[in-house]
């Protein structure tokens, strides 16, 4: 049986006049890999943003296992740690090396030990290949490379969700295969992951669900063959004729 | 006697004094750097505190009140000279505690210093990328987690120079806290040049050490940041002869 993790509900975003999401409700399912598309200025990374609250919603309800993330109470920094977020532009801590970047942040938040914390770092690092570069300082790897580190990152803090805002869009044309296999190989873990892409392929070979997003609403969503294949609305149709 | 026999009089015959004056001038404004630096880095930090509308009324407006008070702090500070601050409060508080001056002077750069080094860090706070915050943030640290561990590291790494600056800044500033009577450079200058009436002398004797001091302090700052840098280096301004304390990074190629 599928389990509901995230629960968007008539979620609405405004930065001033300008209103960036107007209605969002979105259910997300343990281990579903959604891929997130539309043109710039859609509000895709927004929407993003305000699932693990780096924005505010200004209206709205997002679930997050039945308990309400907008609560007063709520934990914020204990929820983060839940749902991982891998940017665009990768933020790993240009003050530390790529290994500490893994260590330090479950020592900090989740207080593990240093051991245990390096036992988890490493195991991930060498999944997403980067064993190599362990000591490197953040200046000293290629784009592709800060963007396995910091996906390696999220997963030291296993997560329930990670959240991709276009983390292929910043890299050389060369280096975003080698992402994109690592988010691959993620997605048959079972890992739940939202992923606002430019990559088509990817939201049609990898994804479980593709949600078409257009001004500000969700225009269309359903498995990658309805959407990507046999688009019903106008506005999808436009999109992907642009893309494809 | 010519100018330059009398500089040689009064040094042979009072350059223990001046040594003495030196080494208090140094003492004041290394020690005041320093706490001044503790008292900006505080300052920095408290006011860069974010507030949301999830915190509670009272954290609001203690914080909002907080604020206000670093504002003045910072401003009147910044907009009045070190001398009318010395003068107030070397004769308004600590002459009626019976303070020695040497604590007294140390406590008034310390203060002063603390201004201009709280919107120096609040430059380097800035001057860190944003991601830097979102990708802490984003991870689950809260504020002083984000601030400790990745903001302030690399936000100290880039104000070095400017902390060099304002200790630069000190050695000469120092010199207007002879008039509370601390034996520094300028004071024991002041004495000796009285001795003989000979003013100019002395101060050419005072002048010199003060640029030795400088220069020297300044060259030994450039080494240590270019120790720092690594594979990039950065150039920033802000001091207290720039008051916003605008930085420019400039970094050069990465090479590590």
């Amino acid at each position: 049986m599928a389990e509901t993790i995230l629960e968007l509900k008539h979620l609405a975003k405004s930065f001033g006049e300008n209103k960036v999401l107007k209605d969002i409700s979105l259910t997300v399912e343990k281990g579903e890999v959604i891929s997130i598309i539309g043109s710039s200025g859609s509000g895709k990374s927004t929407m993003l943003r305000c699932v693990n609250l780096l924005e505010r919603p200004t209206g709205g309800e997002i679930l997050f296992k039945g308990e309400n993330i907008l609560e007063k109470k709520f934990n914020l920094n204990a929820y983060r740690t839940k749902v991982g977020m891998v940017f665009q532009s990768f933020n790993l801590y240009n003050n530390m090396t790529a290994f500490e970047n893994c260590v330090k942040p479950q020592m900090i938040v989740l207080k593990r030990s240093r051991k245990e914390a390096e036992e988890i770092a490493r195991n991930f690092i060498e999944k997403v290949g980067m064993s190599a570069y362990i000591n490197a300082k953040p200046s000293q790897l290629s784009g592709g490379q800060k963007q396995r580190i910091a996906i390696a990152r999220t997963l030291s803090m296993n997560p329930e969700v990670i959240l991709f805002d276009e983390p292929t869009s910043a890299l050389d044309p060369e280096m975003v295969g080698e992402v994109l296999q690592v988010m691959k190989d993620l997605a048959s873990t079972g890992l739940t992951m939202l992923v606002v892409t430019h990559e088509m392929g990817f939201a049609k070979n990898v994804s479980s669900r593709v949600v078409f997003m257009d001004e500000g609403v969700i225009a269309e969503e359903g498995t990658p063959e309805t959407v990507l294949v046999n688009p019903q609305n106008q506005r999808t149709k436009e999109f992907l004729s642009k893309v494809l | 006697m010519n100018t330059f026999e009398w500089i040689g009089k009064i040094f042979s015959e009072y350059w223990n004094e001046f040594l003495r004056g030196m080494g208090n001038t140094l003492i004041m404004a290394l020690t005041g750097t320093a706490i001044g630096f503790l008292i900006g880095l505080a300052v920095a930090i408290v006011r860069t505190i974010p507030l949301t509308e999830n915190d509670s009324k009272f954290k609001r407006v203690s914080k909002k009140i907080i604020d206000v008070i670093l504002t003045a702090y910072v401003e009147i500070i910044r907009g009045t000279p070190m001398l009318v601050q010395a003068l107030i409060i070397h004769y308004g508080f600590f002459v009626s505690l019976n303070m020695h001056p040497l604590i007294s002077a140390i406590i008034i750069i310390s203060f002063n210093t603390g201004a201009y080094m709280a919107e120096i860090v609040r430059g380097g706070i800035i001057s860190v990328d944003k991601g830097q915050v979102e990708g802490a943030h984003a991870i689950g640290m809260n504020h002083w987690q984000t601030m400790t561990n990745v903001i302030l590291p690399q936000a100290i790494r880039n104000i070095m120079p400017s902390i060099g600056n304002e200790f630069v800044v000190n050695i000469k500033d120092s010199s207007v806290l002879s008039v509370i009577s601390i034996t520094e450079l300028m004071f024991i200058s002041k004495q000796a040049g009285g001795a003989y009436a000979q003013f100019v002398p002395s101060y050419l004797i005072c002048a010199l050490i003060y640029l030795i001091l400088t220069f020297t302090i300044t060259r030994i700052l450039r080494l240590l940041e270019k120790k720092m840098e690594g594979g990039s280096s950065y150039m920033i301004c802000g001091s207290q002869s720039d008051p916003d304390a605008q930085i420019r990074v400039v970094k050069e190629k990465d090479n590590g």
